[in-house]
């Protein structure tokens, strides 16, 4: 905790790099994430399970 | 009238210098309706039951109406696409496209969808791209300003198979079959009914009296549809031999489709709502958790209002300022008098 809060968010500048970085990721994984569950719900039902047959 | 307004502007511009805040602009401390029933629960319990009694009947008279309205409800069929989470399935829409072009387009339009719609939803660009050039459409005028047809694109709509409402109606016995794009989402009942109004056509009830050309559904507001029963076992053959073309398959299949012509956008929807809810979590808690650390101290503030006590220290302080003048009053009476004792 120590650490993190020394490197990144003691000074602001730092803590706005640490935020933009973060999001970015984040927004990544929850993009991911939910896009997996969608598919997971929805197997078979989805244009990428079928297309296969018609290209 | 100027007088008026440039007084209120006046008063405006004071007050903003003096600055808008919570105790300049909050009402009364006690609003007579607050205070009128803070001595009277049972009133304001009584009144409660009685608003929520005639919600109440109001309700139950609105639901008796709905069971004896003009038509039969649709019985509920058990969609797979309904649900939170469910996208609707593309092979049925697909299956539901071709129904529409060889057993409805005949008479009803689909103005509101084109063929670059199709692709990546049932279809590749170029089984779509094909598909629209099965149609001639009419295009602008060319340099020699004549109209000419061409082979379909792309980005052409769906043909209507009639130039316009009148040509449709006089086609048609006078009624007029609307277009289907978003005919499931216009419709009370959804897809429930399309299917019902497809799959249920029966014989009239004794007396009953249908015009020519005219045909009995009880799905449908009045019970004569000018809609004749065109779905019906093996009217389409479908490519996919597993698929069994009865009538209640083909019906589901477009009307599948044509819940896809009126909510193209639902697949995303749904993704869409997982994602708000994972975020809304997270930021909804970090909210509640900021917002009370941050009003905590005030929150835990104590505020002592001591009346009498107050009154005492202000008599005492009172006294102790008579007393105060007294002792520099006598002071100088000292001063004085010794002065005098001096003569």
């Amino acid at each position: 905790m120590k650490v993190i809060y020394n490197t990144l968010f003691k000074r602001t500048s730092t803590y706005a790099v640490a935020i933009i970085a973060s999001a970015f990721f984040f927004e990544r994984a929850v993009d991911v994430s939910s896009n997996l569950i969608f598919e997971t719900v929805n197997k078979g039902k989805l244009w990428k399970d079928i297309k296969g047959k018609y290209e | 009238m100027t007088g008026k307004l440039r007084s209120l502007g006046l008063k405006l511009f004071q007050k903003a210098k003096g600055g808008f805040n919570w105790t300049s602009v909050r009402p009364k401390a006690s609003l007579p309706g607050r205070t009128f029933f803070a001595g009277r629960p049972k009133l304001l319990g009584a009144l409660g039951v009685l608003a929520g009694g005639a919600g109440l009947l109001i309700y139950a008279l609105e639901a008796s109406v709905d069971a004896s309205s003009d038509c039969v409800h649709p019985p509920h069929q058990d969609w797979n696409h309904t649900g939170l989470l469910a996208a609707l399935d593309k092979e049925s829409v697909r299956r539901g496209y071709f129904v529409y072009k060889e057993v409805c387009s005949s008479c009803h339009s689909l103005q509101y969808i084109a063929y670059r719609n199709l692709v990546g939803v049932c279809m590749t660009e170029s089984e779509a791209k094909s598909e629209a050039e099965g149609i001639t459409v009419k295009d602008g005028p060319n340099e020699e300003g004549n109209y000419f047809d061409r082979p379909g694109k792309l980005s052409d709509h769906f043909p209507s198979p009639y130039p316009n409402e009148d040509a449709a109606r006089s086609a048609n016995n006078g009624a007029y079959p609307p277009d289907l794009s978003y005919i499931v989402s216009a419709r009370k009942g959804g897809e429930d009914y399309v299917f019902a109004l497809l799959t249920g056509y029966c014989e009239p009830p004794a007396g009953f009296t249908l015009r020519d050309g005219q045909y009995f559904n009880p799905y449908f507001s009045g019970g004569a549809i000018s809609m004749g029963k065109v779905i019906d076992n093996e009217v389409v053959s479908y490519a996919d031999e597993n698929v069994a073309a009865s009538a209640a398959q083909i019906a589901k299949d477009v009307v599948t489709f044509l819940k896809w012509t009126s909510e193209p956008e639902s697949d995303e929807r749904r993704l869409l709502l997982i994602k708000v809810v994972l975020m809304s979590a997270f930021l909804i808690a970090m909210s509640y958790y900021i917002k009370r650390h941050k009003w905590s101290a005030l929150k835990s503030r104590k505020i002592f209002y001591i009346p009498e006590l107050e009154r005492q220290a202000a008599q005492a302080a009172r006294e102790a300022e008579l007393a105060a003048k007294k002792a520099e009053s006598d002071q100088c009476n000292r001063c004085e008098n010794k002065n005098t004792d001096k003569d």
